[in-house]
């Protein structure tokens, strides 16, 4: 980001002397910052504050909490209390779901990737005034309602939906194939709720790309293959690791997809954490959970820092 | 120079049609659900004839219309607020000497990018469940608005920030070296220039506030049903294609606010 401050269009030295005193007489604007940090602040950072300390304290039997400091949310993560003798039994149940909710996080990731790539690079290489209808094209869907968006494949994919329909009108099948709650269900919703989340870094990455570079990989007697693998690829490396991050993180919390596609039996973090919340009448489990996924992300997050800040040094 | 080889060099075999794919997976299914909305058959799944009849029909139903009063009450305040804010945040982080704690302020704003909705959700309902506990402040749909100004100022923030970095600074020195106060070069020649990136923003703003589900569920309260928690209420029960008819003016409605956001930003590019 600090790269960004530097845009192309630096004042010259003397300017900058000059911009330096109408800065200071400006100081006071970094003022007009406050009412955003004030309100992410109290509505947004404290929440989260609120959270960690919830996750230490004991679950009210009606929901919310009782001020008891407790581990028992973090003991509940792994292990389940018996009723009988109070002792300790390891219980995998969340565990599994983490892994599970994980597992397709990491196959959405890299199918998208497989897709998104070649559409990206495809993207970068129209002439500009076509470019333009491209990147509209990609844009709706990543705007577009993500509830409504799963309805859609909801409705292709249920027993009476278009997809069995057509099969059993063809007399390919005789009774309908169950796609609807599978983990196929969930697998195909996240797939097609995060690809123009893949498409869209990918492509900003690939638009910078200098041809010259592929020009003079072919000069140089470069098959095709060898240009894709050893110039294009490793050229836009910072656009994949973006795109991943942009599709990894909100499909490893995401809610919206296992909810409808899952139908309440295939479960994925974000199911599980809002469970606590409603039914299970558990808050500070749903918070230890909250937090479990939060520290999964931090770490993909300071992966992707590291992974990138040497970049940004050279430019 | 003649070319050494007559091959196009930016052209990758077979990646055409991976694009073409891409486009068709993402709008047939779309496309599918736009096209049964008008479906004259009650089933959502047999084709009978064509009608707009179950658009009158969810026009006419009280629920949505209370669901679409509450969902224009709570973005359009989302979006006055946090664009507002977003403005004067850019303002004061690029039109100043870098001041101690900025970068920390940068991310202060774009934290709620980072962190997933589900989590978001659950903490804002936590601090909303403490402060009607301990004091017993409870905004109403006030509550609502404040949850979705929050996570809309960073996608406020990001064109105004881009634009002000755009902006070629002469103008600004030249109204100052005119003995023009930092007020009137703001409002004669900062603030018309910025005004495509405020446009920008806000309808991102809007679209985001417009169509969020996760936060909005965990934190409504009872009557505070909006537009996409009506759509997941209507899921639950037998379904007739009046909720193709409601999805499909949903995504019209983020469709137009992309278009004017993204042609905005072309219009600048240019």
């Amino acid at each position: 980001m600090t790269t960004a401050t530097l845009s192309p269009t630096m004042p010259s030295k003397a300017a900058l002397f000059e911009a330096q005193a109408v800065k200071a007489g400006a100081r006071r604007n970094r003022l007009l910052s406050l009412p955003a940090l004030l309100i992410i602040g109290i509505f947004g950072v404290l929440p989260l504050l609120i959270i960690c300390v919830y996750s230490f304290l004991a679950a009210a039997p009606y929901g919310g909490v009782q001020w008891r400091f407790s581990t028992d949310a973090y003991l509940n993560f792994l292990f389940q209390r018996d009723i009988f003798d109070d002792t300790l039994q390891f219980t995998p149940d969340f565990l599994i779901i983490y892994l599970r909710s994980f597992l397709f996080a990491v196959v959405t990731t890299i199918i998208c990737l497989l897709l998104g790539f070649p559409t990206a690079y495809f993207m970068a290489t129209r002439p500009p005034a076509q470019r333009n209808w491209w990147v509209l094209l990609i844009t709706i869907p990543f705007w577009s309602n993500l509830l409504v968006r799963t309805l859609a494949i909801m409705f292709i994919i249920r027993d009476e939906g278009l997809i069995n329909n057509a099969l059993l009108g063809l007399g390919v099948i005789d009774k309908p194939i169950t796609m609807l709650y599978t983990n196929f269900a969930i697998q195909l919703g996240l797939l097609y709720a995060f690809l123009p989340f893949m498409v869209l870094p990918l492509y900003s990455s690939l638009e910078k790309l200098d041809f010259r570079l592929i020009e003079a990989a072919y000069d140089l007697y470069a098959t095709r293959r060898q240009v894709l693998w050893r110039v294009i690829i490793p050229l836009s490396k910072p656009g994949i690791i973006a795109g991943c991050l942009l599709v990894f993180i909100p499909a490893l919390g995401a809610y919206v997809t296992p909810l409808i596609l899952g139908g309440g039996v295939h479960l994925m973090i974000g199911d599980l954490i809002a469970q606590q919340f409603g039914s299970g009448r558990n808050w500070p489990l749903g918070c230890a959970q909250a937090l479990i996924l939060m520290a999964a992300v931090l770490v993909a997050l300071f992966f992707y820092v590291r992974n990138t800040s040497g970049k940004v040094q050279h430019g | 120079m003649a070319e050494p080889r007559s091959i196009d060099i930016k052209e990758q075999p077979g990646f055409r049609s991976i694009a073409v794919i891409c486009l068709l997976v993402l709008y047939v299914p779309v496309l599918i659900l736009m096209i049964f909305s008008l479906n004259s058959g009650s089933l959502v799944t047999h084709w009978e004839g064509v009608t707009l009849g179950w658009y009158g029909s969810a026009l006419r139903n009280e629920e949505f219309h209370n669901a679409a009063r509450n969902t224009l009450i709570i973005s359009i305040s989302a979006t006055i607020i946090s664009t507002v804010c977003a403005t004067l945040a850019a303002i004061g982080m690029t039109r100043v000497k870098p001041w101690r704690g900025l970068a920390a302020a940068f991310m202060v704003i774009n934290l709620p990018l980072m962190v997933p909705e589900i989590i978001t959700a659950v903490a804002t309902l936590s601090f909303f469940a403490l402060i009607a506990g301990t004091f017993g402040l409870n905004f109403g749909i006030g509550n609502l608005i404040l949850a979705h100004t929050v996570f809309c100022i960073p996608f406020a923030y990001m064109p105004i920030r881009a634009r002000l970095e755009d902006m070629d600074l002469t103008l600004e020195y030249a109204a100052a070296d005119l003995y023009a106060t930092p007020w009137k070069a703001f409002k004669r020649i900062t603030l018309p220039l910025l005004v495509p990136g405020i446009m920008s923003g806000a309808a991102l703003a809007f679209i985001v506030s417009f169509d969020d589900f996760t936060i909005t569920q965990l934190v409504a309260g009872p009557g505070q049903t909006t537009l996409p928690l009506y759509i997941w209420n209507q899921i639950r029960r037998p379904m007739t294609p009046e909720i193709n008819a409601i999805s499909t003016i949903l995504l019209l409605v983020s469709i137009l606010f992309v278009s004017v956001s993204f042609l905005i930003a072309r219009r600048r590019a240019k």
